[in-house]
């Protein structure tokens, strides 16, 4: 099978990862865009790895997979403390860091 | 004593340091602490003198090293006292005049509620003027010099809550400074061409760096002589001594006539070894010696204020003693001789000045004053012993000293041609102008007509002349006593000459263009007519008690021959002028080059903050934005 399928696919996944993120309103649902777009990247790296056998691109891989986990820790929390103060996750009202 | 000679110092210091700190405790008998300091500062000096004058001439130059004082690589500065016969004339002239004054002090600023101090000021000056003349290097004599400096600002300015006397403390202050820029340049001259400041390496070895030298030399003579003229008040920054008659009249009579005023003579005195390898500098000193005489006698001749004609005298006499110094070796003692007897004789007239002020109730005006003879008899005699003195009448003191000095200045030692016969007729000329304003002076105090009266309805002034107390009159007795007799005693077998030889040198007798004798005839003749020309104006005529018109020339001595006005034009209102445009050019370019930036970077700040609203995606979309350029831009310069 041609490798360069893969990197179509991850090409795709990350273009509908960055729509969603630029596009929608909702927190979460941006969250699962930027999710997309890790995961393409993850896609990416694992391609790369079996394109060069070589293991390096699987390792960062797993990093990719760690930090992702801790970064939805925080995200999700925030969006949760977020929702309990202003009843809303839309992206568009929080805007206070603005100017 | 010799060895112990830093308590000379240290005494009035530590005193003046216990009054200043003692505060109002001290009011009680600070007077006599500052008292106690001098007299005890004047004992440790006899003590100096008498092991001094026990060695033999050639060993009678000691220095004393009191403690390292700046250490640093390979500079090594200490700091030590010179006991010579030039510093020790000094150290006599300064205790012994001082303390007098410190007694008459006591009567004189009785009712004045910060006489401590007064006293703790003129303690300061007495020490200050001791480190200036016994200090063995340049570094520690600029310490002493900026110690009178300030003192004299002190004193000048001690009645500051009038704003005229803060005035003249702060103009004499400001001249002096001037003055020190002289200083400093001859300090730094001398290290570079000498690489030290200590008198025993720069003094004797200026003989033999003067052949490759010329230019430096006369540099230093130069700037020496500025740093004098400042604190001698020698043509042309002569003008702060007239107002320095603001301060009380004890000040003036010990700083600005006796002693402080005398610093830039010894200065010049003190450098004749660098003076003779510099003759163009040492004519230059001639030169401003001739015309401050001139200056300083035609000045006093115009003056009704007793205090400022004193002032212009002094100047005047000054004036004779750089003369004397700028004649080279031949004059240096006379220089010296003749500030001595001066030291004497003016102190004791300002001391009577006093007298006739706290007479007068604080009057200073001459023409308010006459006839005080019948009423202030000890005053009468003292002042007219000092006016004796200063006329060069022999035997009094000032003939001995003043008539050496018209001798060498006719001589043709320190120069061929024009310069015996210049300086001669100046020096000539000067005793005769001299004459005709003291006996204006004398006469016009104390004889004539009473232009003062004792009673109310009068429409004369009304005054109650008394004699002072005797701690006022006494010192006046002692220093009468001196302008009399120190000449006399001293010039007996140049006995002061040969004193002072270990430093100025000894110098072969000298033949004046014309002969001795002559001379002194043709100096009394002067005099005499000096003296009869004031006798037929303010003695036996009556004098108006407001100045006439006057003539171009009285206007012009009354207002200082419009030396003020000059220095206002000239270096004043230009300064000025120079400051604010500066500070225009400051304010517009500098400040204005620095608050334009900020305001430019401020504008884009507030162009820039537009682009933060606040939404995520924006700031997503940009982020892509920027990574696309990178892109770009990464794959253009790859290929």
């Amino acid at each position: 099978m041609d490798y360069a399928n893969y990197l179509y696919l991850a090409v795709i996944l990350f273009t509908i990862g960055g729509a969603t993120v630029l596009l929608r309103r909702n927190a979460i649902i941006v969250f699962m865009g930027i999710e997309l777009m890790l995961n393409a990247a993850n896609l990416a790296f694992v391609t790369f790895s079996r394109i060069h056998g070589d293991l390096t691109g699987q390792v960062v891989a797993f990093f990719v997979m760690t930090v992702a986990a801790a970064e939805v820790v925080v995200g999700l929390a925030i969006i949760v403390s977020i929702y309990r103060s202003r009843r809303s996750v839309s992206v568009d009202d929080i805007n206070l860091l603005k100017n | 004593m010799i060895n112990a000679s830093w308590l000379l110092i240290a005494i009035p210091l530590v005193s003046s340091a216990i009054l200043l700190l003692a505060g109002k405790r001290s009011n009680s008998w600070g007077h006599w602490l500052g008292v106690l300091a001098s007299t005890a500062s004047f004992v440790v000096g006899v003590g100096a003198l008498f092991e001094l004058l026990g060695k033999d001439a050639s060993e009678r130059v000691v220095d004393v090293h009191l403690f390292d004082w700046i250490n640093a690589g390979s500079l090594h500065v200490g700091a030590g006292l010179r006991i010579d016969p030039l510093s020790l004339t000094f150290v006599m002239l300064v205790t012994f005049v001082g303390t007098l004054i410190h007694v008459y002090s006591v009567a004189y600023m009785e009712h004045d509620t910060d006489r401590r101090r007064f006293f703790a000021y003129l303690n300061l000056f007495v020490a200050s003027m001791l480190i200036l003349v016994l200090a063995n290097s340049y570094l520690l004599l600029f310490v002493g010099w900026e110690g009178v400096g300030l003192a004299s600002y002190l004193l000048i300015g001690f009645w500051n809550h009038n704003p005229n006397y803060a005035t003249a403390a702060k103009k004499a202050f400001v001249m002096n400074r001037v003055a020190d820029v002289g200083m400093i340049v001859a300090l730094g001259s001398i290290f570079a061409t000498f690489g030290s400041l200590e008198f025993a390496q720069v003094l004797p070895n200026a003989e033999g760096l003067a052949a490759g030298n010329q230019g430096m030399m006369n540099l230093i003579g130069i700037m020496l002589l500025v740093a004098a003229c400042g604190k001698s008040a020698q043509f042309p920054l002569q003008a702060w001594l007239g107002d320095a008659m603001a301060g009380p009249t004890p000040v003036s009579a010990l700083i600005h006539a006796a002693t402080m005023v005398t610093a830039g003579v010894y200065l010049i005195v003190r450098s004749g070894a660098i003076f003779t390898q510099a003759p163009n500098a040492l004519l230059v000193v001639a030169i401003i010696g001739a015309i401050t005489l001139l200056f300083g006698a035609i000045v006093g001749c115009a003056k009704d204020d007793i205090k400022k004609t004193l002032a212009a005298s002094t100047m005047s006499q000054i004036g004779y003693m750089m003369l004397a110094a700028g004649l080279g070796p031949i004059g240096y003692a006379f220089a010296i001789f003749h500030l001595l007897t001066h030291g004497f004789f003016k102190a004791g007239m300002f001391l009577g000045a006093g007298s006739v002020m706290h007479g007068m109730s604080d009057d200073v005006n001459m023409r308010n004053f006459g006839a005080l003879s019948k009423f202030m008899k000890i005053t009468w005699i003292t002042f007219g012993l000092g006016w004796l003195a200063i006329l060069g009448v022999p035997p009094f003191s000032g003939f001995w000293s003043k008539d050496k000095i018209i001798e060498s200045a006719f001589a043709t030692n320190h120069g061929e041609g024009w310069q015996p016969w210049v300086f001669g007729l100046v020096a000539l000329i000067g005793a005769g102008i001299t004459a005709f304003y003291m006996s204006r002076l004398f006469f016009m105090t104390f004889h004539g007509k009473a232009r003062w009266s004792s009673e109310e309805s009068s429409e004369l002034v009304h005054r109650h002349p008394h004699e002072s107390p005797a701690l006022m009159t006494w010192p006046m007795i002692i220093l009468a006593v001196g302008s009399a007799f120190l000449g006399l005693v001293l010039s007996l077998g140049d006995r002061f000459v040969t004193w002072l030889e270990p430093v100025t040198g000894h110098v072969d007798e000298h033949e004046p263009v014309i002969a001795v004798p002559v001379l002194m005839i043709v100096t009394l003749v002067l005099v005499v007519l000096g003296v009869f020309l004031a006798w037929r104006q303010y003695g036996a005529a009556t004098v108006p008690t407001t100045p006439p018109h006057g003539s171009v020339l009285t206007r012009a001595a009354r207002a200082d021959l419009y030396q003020d006005s000059v220095n206002e034009a000239v270096f004043m209102r230009p300064g000025q002028y120079a400051t604010r445009t500066l500070v225009f050019g400051d304010k517009k370019l500098v400040d204005g080059a620095f608050t334009g930036l900020a305001a430019l970077i401020g504008t884009i700040g507030i162009g820039l903050k537009k682009l933060h609203n606040g939404y995520i995606r924006t700031y997503a979309a940009m982020m892509l934005a920027g990574l696309i350029i990178v892109l770009i831009v990464a794959y253009v310069i790859w290929n």
